[in-house]
């Protein structure tokens, strides 16, 4: 029999590391900083609003863009704390932001197209530009500046053939951000190249120490950027797969077709709980976001002091809920660091190396996980590296 | 109350053997500063005793706890706080609260058994003369004490992900 599988699935990578995932799966006492997604649980309420719309039957399928008072109530939140101004009608509710990022690529990549993806990044995004005929140049970011996109690096990497760039601020693994200077320095050479901004912005609301800047805010942005939002991390809402992504109209238009198509809509009850966040979010000012968000920095200064007291250097993250630091001056790599650590006191880091080439020497470590965890895991990292470097660790 | 002594009874609150070295890292203050403000915190009585949370229905020992509602009658000079007193003195009683609406003291009490509460009441507190009556509410069950609740949710999570 031939082969069914066609040439771009067959060509993708598998995940490199999936040995290492099985060995943690099975050691059930290790304790993971593995994990990419809240510890907390959807708040009771939010939960509740789902159940009580199954309850009086709403069980149907929504437009296909999702539902008018969910799109109404994300415009005025994306503008409320964002100061990001997409009107309700060019904003489509997608089965998380994962949905989103396929349907970009898909609605933007003609074959052999470049989009200019930051390395150390998200997992997802190379492939689902291979999948879109598109091609994935890695943009390597550093440690020294903070992990952040720069206009020369932007430089280095641009070819006739570029046609947008993915910009993951707050950075998953790095924990980089992005300020509003930052994305103002590299304006110039997107409109210089004429250039798509497609935003990730999942990790938004977990921006510490300062608000979160959206480049769609930045003068005469919004009309070349596709910003990408969700309710996975900012309410504890993974689960319930539902994010959102806001185009300029002729973009907007390309999307919608192929959500429509592929997808119909997002799942109604997630809707449902979707539109209770927000509108609760609204009568607080999002205290249910800001006390979880107030916990996460309790664990992120704790993480950042532990590493840089004890010899991996640490960037002070200012995103997300990962801490990346270096095993350079151990003498390993992130890989052999995290196989070392999790036979020799079990616990599971992520190697660097899984988001790209320029993580080799780094762990992800994320914090989503009770401060007595942490407490236990860094004691357990301190004795591995004491070992380490008295040479007497594998 | 300032910011500081908010995230710190915070953390304490959650979990009291949190060292000042510890909070200092986690509220990026110095040590020096968490230490001053607890001992601050103490010196006023905001703190009033470290604790444990315990669900005494996972312990194995049977005992009897009850919320009375007790009416009194105030007393000229000293109000409330004097009968109060005599209440609270008892060993007996776990916790007691001034309430507002319809009596006036919330009174917690804890025995052995049936036996020993129902004689508490009836021997001990009915028998103080500012007290006009009682109505004993045993508790049957315990679903959040102290802000947790006693079943906790599972940790469901995928043990490790980056596809997320």
């Amino acid at each position: 029999m031939r082969s069914f599988v066609n040439q771009r699935a067959a060509e993708l990578k598998p995940s490199g590391i999936r040995k290492f995932f099985d060995i943690v799966s099975e050691m059930k006492d290790a304790i993971s900083l593995g994990v990419g997604e809240p510890d907390f649980i959807t708040p009771w309420h939010i939960r509740n609003a789902a159940v009580k719309s199954i309850q009086r039957g709403y069980t149907q399928y929504t437009g296909n863009r999702g539902l008018p008072v969910l799109r109404e109530l994300i415009s005025r939140y994306l503008f409320e704390r964002f100061a990001a101004e997409y009107p309700a009608e060019h904003i489509i509710v997608t089965v998380g932001a994962s949905e989103a990022i396929d349907l970009v690529m898909r609605a933007v990549c003609d074959a052999g197209d470049e989009i200019l993806v930051p390395d150390p990044g998200y997992v997802s995004y190379s492939p689902c530009v291979r999948l879109a005929g598109g091609v994935p140049v890695h943009v390597p970011c550093v440690q020294d500046n903070g992990f952040i996109l720069t206009p020369q690096q932007l430089e280095r990497c641009i070819t006739p053939r570029t046609k947008a760039l993915l910009l993951p601020y707050p950075n998953n693994p790095t924990g980089g951000i992005m300020t509003r200077e930052q994305l103002e320095a590299i304006v110039p050479v997107i409109e210089k190249h004429d250039l798509l901004v497609i935003s990730d912005e999942i990790y938004a609301e977990l921006t510490y120490g300062g608000r979160h800047v959206s480049i769609a805010a930045l003068p005469g942005m919004k009309e070349r950027t596709v910003l990408i939002n969700g309710f996975s991390k900012a309410f504890a809402m993974t689960g319930w797969r539902i994010g959102f992504v806001c185009a300029p109209p002729e973009l907007d238009a390309a999307l919608f077709k192929i959500h429509q198509y592929a997808i119909m809509c997002a799942p109604g009850a997630s809707q449902y709980a979707a539109i209770e966040g927000l509108k609760d979010g609204f009568t607080d000012n999002f205290s249910v976001v800001e006390s979880m968000r107030e916990e996460y920095d309790k664990r992120r200064r704790f993480m950042t002091r532990f590493f840089n007291e004890n010899g991996l250097p640490c960037f002070e993250p200012r995103g997300a809920f990962y801490v990346y630091p270096s095993t350079a001056s151990l003498g390993v790599t992130g890989e052999e660091f995290a196989n070392g650590l999790l036979r020799a006191e079990k616990v599971a880091v992520v190697p660097g190396d899984a988001f790209g080439d320029a993580g080799k020497f780094h762990v992800r470590c994320s914090y989503a996980t009770s401060m007595a965890n942490l407490d236990t895991a860094t004691g357990r990292i301190a004795d591995y590296v004491k070992k380490l470097r008295a040479g007497k660790a594998e | 109350m300032k910011k500081l002594e908010t995230d710190i009874l915070g953390i304490l609150q959650e979990d009291c053997r949190y060292t000042p070295a510890k909070i200092a890292v986690m509220l990026d203050k110095s040590e020096a500063e968490v230490s001053a403000a607890i001992a601050a915190l103490e010196a006023r009585g905001v703190i009033v005793k470290y604790t444990a949370i315990v669900n005494d229905e996972r312990l194995s020992d049977d005992i009897v706890q009850a919320l009375i509602e007790v009416k009194v009658s105030p007393q000229k000079t000293s109000g409330f706080d004097a009968i109060a007193e005599e209440v609270y003195r008892f060993d007996e009683v776990k916790s007691c609260y001034l309430m507002s609406g319809g009596y006036d003291l919330a009174v917690f009490i804890e025995g052995k058994n049936l036996r020993e509460v129902a004689r508490f009441v009836s021997e001990r507190l009915s028998t103080l003369d500012e007290v006009q009556s009682t109505a004993t509410h045993f508790i049957l069950k315990k679903y959040k004490i102290e802000g947790t609740i006693t079943d906790t949710e599972d940790d469901n999570r995928i043990r490790i992900s980056v596809h997320a």
